[in-house]
């Protein structure tokens, strides 16, 4: 029982990353009709609007102090970041929450590059064949991470969550299950995180008359547009959003993996699989196989699952994806009519 | 005799009953217009003979054996053949390939898979498929790609598709929609012409100048049912027939 | 057999083939005339060739031929392993199961179309490069590759069972006595593999798998195909089943696959999963629409272009780059340096998803029909010349 309760935990945070992903892909989908193969990477670059940000908030100012003597006899340096020199222990207090102050940093750079990378070049492949949709953003998604890679290096960058949340929540004890229950706290922010996103999109869409507009030309494209609404800017901004939504799940999730530059391409690969799981076009469905497969996936890595069927936690997504795709066409909520030959 | 006999046929969508109750037979040889306002059923009655789409209840049958749960292609190996409200053609390939490729499907009983033997090779086949484009007008336009055609001549070429097939049952969806008048006279022409050859034919067609010039019997769809059958002089003074096309609008 | 291939045709694959065969004479120029290089440019060719097939003919877009790749390599590296370091046996057991492996995925992934299919393959990829990674270690050797390795001695032979050691049984090669000083080099009935005989060997391998190609292309089998791509809707209507058509194309890829892997364990008989990475399958896809999908051409241009950049940019270090711009004053070669070092060495990538998105954009069709426009245009004007040149004469 504590067991499962803990692949459970486990594959929650995983599953609020791949709904973010699925969820802003398939918002993408729906609307623009367009295969983006770049939004892993858009995963990614928000991941290194963290590592940017964290950067840019520890740059230190040097001061020799020629009373104190290294070593070697030279002058020690002391270091202390800007931020702290300034604010004093405020600015302590922002170094410590980096990662979840960094999401203000990533929202602009990512609305802005979303809406540049749409009106630049997604736009212009509305009427082309899925494929050449596939293949430009597949180049687009090698060219950011090769330049990341050109300036952040190949090597994976931990990034750290604030002091408050960095050891484990003893979720055994609340539940009582005894102690053996423990969840490292910022995977449960990152849940909660990823919730209160997908609710915010969801409720965007619902109750707002611009979320209205789009869940009708999510429907019927050509309908919408015959009234006179100007559909295209509206999805230049979901577009923006998708890769804000994206964005946000990156940077947020670098303390539970330290980001490199192909974490994306991994992260596409699997998203496309929620997606095509949930049912192309289906918010709904996005985001529940986004969880679904998260859990499954923790559960296939069990080390008593996989002493019965060695490799299965190497698979599990791929194959669940295959058998589903050959049984449930539309996937668990596509609806009829999207993306069906 | 029957070709093809619709019995008790219902088709959903949603809350939308598209076919309700149907029943429907076509004398074979003859020429069966379906007719009736916007929404009556007519495509998707085509559809579920052609195995697109399945009828919930109900059978199709054609020639005694059942068309329901068979593949399109299938369903064209017994004989059918469908001309679309859009032409479907390959647009990429010449004219004459366009015609050859229907013939292969004939007279091999869809291809054999051979990476070797190309379709020149086969002289009667070549030879039947520019005998066809003759037919049509279309010879001369042979080695052009079919998607440099004008709307009429890709028409004429699905027909020319079908034809090439000798199927028992040809199905028209609106064969002249969108042509001039002097391009639907040519088209009434040319398909009083296929009777001759004694091809069963369904049209669903909204002109009734065609309709009365080709039918021999014509059915009148409405709301998912066959509210009136008869010759095209029976039809023409079914008070029912008038209302389901005016009722609607005038109420 | 060849009766009906038109004279057009006969002239293309002759010239292919002169061009093939000349090419380390032809390519010294461009300073891309060694075997090494020569080798990828025949074996992405045949892999590219393949991939046409089913994306240039059938409009079917996958994602995962690497893994035939990948399943090709392995494959012949066992052949090398177990039995004989000739590569004939090797060669034939790759397409062998490079072919059996396509029919399984194609048999599953063509249930569906369009960007299912893309996944559906992309996913059966994922599955067979991470279970190289992990489970099939005892076959793959796991991240250290699968490799040639040197004989076991004659008098433990007796107790060696089929799993992966240190030390290769080659049975066959032992049979005849071959005789063994260190790691052996792959040979052809006693010619060694490497340098310019591996090319050649390459080389006839791809003039082969052209000629293989065009006749596809040409048959009506290929003519089905072409269908299919253009309207699969009408073709099921016109009485075609089109997914035995389908999962022929996708098996005859795949064994093309299958062959270009088995070669290049045979220029270098070393097999790892990297291989099988989706990032190789989108090289291929890229090799194709570059030089042009659905051209015969097309492909191997595009395989060879995209090595021979690889090959050039990669090689480019910051020392290279000092000396071209050593020209400029100090700051501008820096910023030069900067700028270009971006793209060139480890940055070779960039260039390549730089070229990727360039085509895709600008020219959908590939060089090939870049070409064709080019002596479209050019045949206009002249025409046109000469129809003033009538007109006021």
């Amino acid at each position: 029982m504590d067991a499962i309760i803990l692949q459970i935990l486990n594959g929650l945070d995983k599953g609020g990353a791949y709904a973010l992903i699925a969820l802003g892909l398939t918002l993408t989908f729906g609307t623009l009709g367009v295969v983006n193969f770049a939004h892993g990477a858009l995963f990614m670059l928000g991941a290194f609007c963290a590592v940017s940000f964290n950067k840019l908030i520890s740059l230190e100012q040097v001061v020799l102090d020629a009373t104190q003597k290294t070593a070697w006899g030279t002058a020690l340096e002391i270091r202390t970041p800007y931020i702290e020199v300034w604010f004093g222990d405020i600015g302590t207090v922002l170094l410590d929450y980096s990662v979840p102050l960094s999401i203000l940093f990533a929202i602009p750079v990512m609305l802005i590059f979303g809406v540049v990378m749409e009106r630049g070049l997604i736009k212009h492949f509305y009427n082309r064949p899925h494929a050449d949709q596939i293949l430009v953003t597949f180049g687009l998604a090698i060219v950011l991470q090769e330049i990341i890679k050109h300036y952040f290096g190949a090597n994976p960058i931990p990034q750290f969550a604030p002091d408050i949340v960095a050891g484990s929540a003893n979720i055994g004890l609340w539940l009582g299950l005894g102690d053996s229950v423990v969840y490292p706290w910022w995977r449960l922010v990152y849940f909660a995180f990823s919730a209160i996103v997908i609710f915010g999109v969801f409720a965007f869409l619902q109750f707002t008359t611009f979320g209205m507009v789009v869940r009708a030309g999510m429907r019927d494209r050509e309908m919408v547009s015959l009234l006179g609404i100007n559909i295209e800017r509206r999805f230049t901004i979901i577009f923006g959003l998708a890769a804000v939504v994206a964005g946000m799940a990156g940077a947020m999730y670098t303390p539970i993996l330290p980001p490199d530059y192909h974490m994306g391409m991994d992260f596409l690969v699997l998203s496309f699989v929620v997606v095509v799981v949930g049912g192309m076009g289906s918010l709904g469905g996005a985001v529940a196989a986004g969880f679904l497969l998260g859990v499954l996936q923790s559960f296939a890595s069990m080390n008593e699952i996989k002493s019965i069927i060695p490799g299965i936690d190497q698979i599990i997504i791929y194959l669940v994806a295959v058998v589903i795709l050959l049984t449930l066409p539309r996937g668990l909520m596509g609806r009829k009519g999207v993306m069906e030959d | 005799m029957a070709i093809l006999e619709v019995a008790d046929v219902n088709k959903r969508f949603g809350g939308l009953h598209a076919l309700h109750h149907l029943n429907l037979q076509v004398e074979e040889g003859t020429t069966h217009a379906i007719i009736g306002p916007n929404g009556a059923g007519k495509s998707t009655l085509l559809n579920c003979f052609v195995g697109r789409l399945i009828p919930e209840t109900g059978s199709v049958t054609f020639n005694d054996a059942s068309l329901l749960g068979l593949k399109p292609h299938q369903i064209n190996q017994l004989g059918v053949s469908r001309v679309f409200q859009t032409p479907e053609i390959f647009e990429d390939l010449s004219v004459l390939e366009n015609v050859m490729i229907p013939a292969f499907a004939k007279a091999d009983g869809a291809f054999r898979i051979n990476a070797w033997q190309r379709m020149e090779s086969r002289a009667e086949i070549c030879d039947e498929a520019k005998h066809i484009l003759e037919e049509m007008g279309l010879v001369e336009q042979r080695e052009v790609l079919s998607s440099t055609l004008s709307r009429g001549d890709k028409r004429r070429l699905e027909l020319a598709m079908c034809l090439i097939q000798h199927p028992k049952l040809l199905l028209l969806d609106e064969p002249t929609a969108g042509m001039s008048r002097a391009d639907t006279n040519n088209t009434i022409e040319l398909l009083k012409g296929i009777s001759e050859h004694g091809i069963t034919k369904i049209i669903i067609e909204h002109d009734m100048h065609v309709v009365f010039s080709l039918a021999d019997r014509i059915s009148v769809l409405a709301q998912g049912t066959v509210i009136a059958e008869g010759t095209p002089d029976e039809i023409k003074g079914d008070p029912k027939v008038i209302e389901a096309y005016l009722g609607g609008e005038l109420g | 057999m060849f009766g009906n291939s038109s004279r057009a045709d006969w002239i293309m694959l002759i010239a292919f083939s002169a061009f093939v065969l000349a090419a380390p004479i032809l390519l010294k120029p461009f300073g891309a005339a060694y075997p090494d290089l020569l080798q990828k440019f025949a074996i992405y060719g045949i892999f590219a060739i393949g991939f046409n097939i089913l994306f240039g003919l059938t409009g079917y877009l996958s994602f995962g031929h690497a893994a035939f790749l990948g399943v090709g390599s392995y494959a012949s590296v066992w052949m090398f392993k177990l039995f004989t370091m000739n590569v004939i046996p090797a060669v034939l057991f790759s397409i062998v199961v490079a072919g059996l492996f396509a029919y399984i995925i194609g048999f599953v992934s063509l249930r569906r179309s369009g960007i299912y299919f893309s996944i559906l393959t992309l996913a059966f990829a994922q599955m067979s490069y991470n279970l190289a990674y992990s489970v099939l270690t005892p076959i793959t050797n796991g991240e250290t590759g699968l490799q040639v390795r040197q004989l076991v001695p004659a008098d433990r032979a007796a107790d060696y069972v089929f799993i992966l050691r240190d030390e290769d049984l080659r049975w066959v090669d032992q049979a005849f006595g071959v005789v063994e000083e260190g790691i052996p080099i792959t040979n052809l009935f006693g010619m060694k593999m490497s340098g310019y005989p591996g090319f050649y060997f390459c080389a006839v391998l791809l003039i082969l798998g052209f000629f293989i190609a065009m006749r596809i292309a040409r048959s009506n089998f290929g003519m089905v195909l072409k269908a299919i791509k253009s309207n699969q809707n009408r073709l099921s209507y016109t009485g075609v089943n089109t997914r035995p058509y389908l999962l022929a194309a996708f098996v005859i890829s795949g064994m093309y696959a299958g062959l270009a892997g088995a070669l290049l364990a045979v220029t270098d008989p070393l097999a790892g999963a990297e291989r099988m990475q989706w990032t190789a399958s989108g090289e291929v896809v890229l090799m194709t629409i570059l030089g042009g999908a659905g051209t015969l051409l097309g492909p191997v241009l595009g395989a060879g272009i995209i090595k021979y950049f690889e090959n050039i940019f990669s090689s480019i270090n910051d020392t290279v780059l000092e000396n071209v711009f050593s020209f400029l004053p100090t700051t501008l070669q820096e910023i030069s340096i900067a700028v270009t070092s971006m793209f060139v060495g480890e940055g070779w990538h960039l260039t390549l998803g730089l070229m990727f998105m360039i085509i895709v954009i600008f020219l959908p069709g590939g060089l090939m029909q870049g070409l064709n426009h080019l002596i479209g245009l050019f045949k206009r004007k002249i025409s046109t010349k000469s129809v003033s040149a009538d007109s006021s004469g």
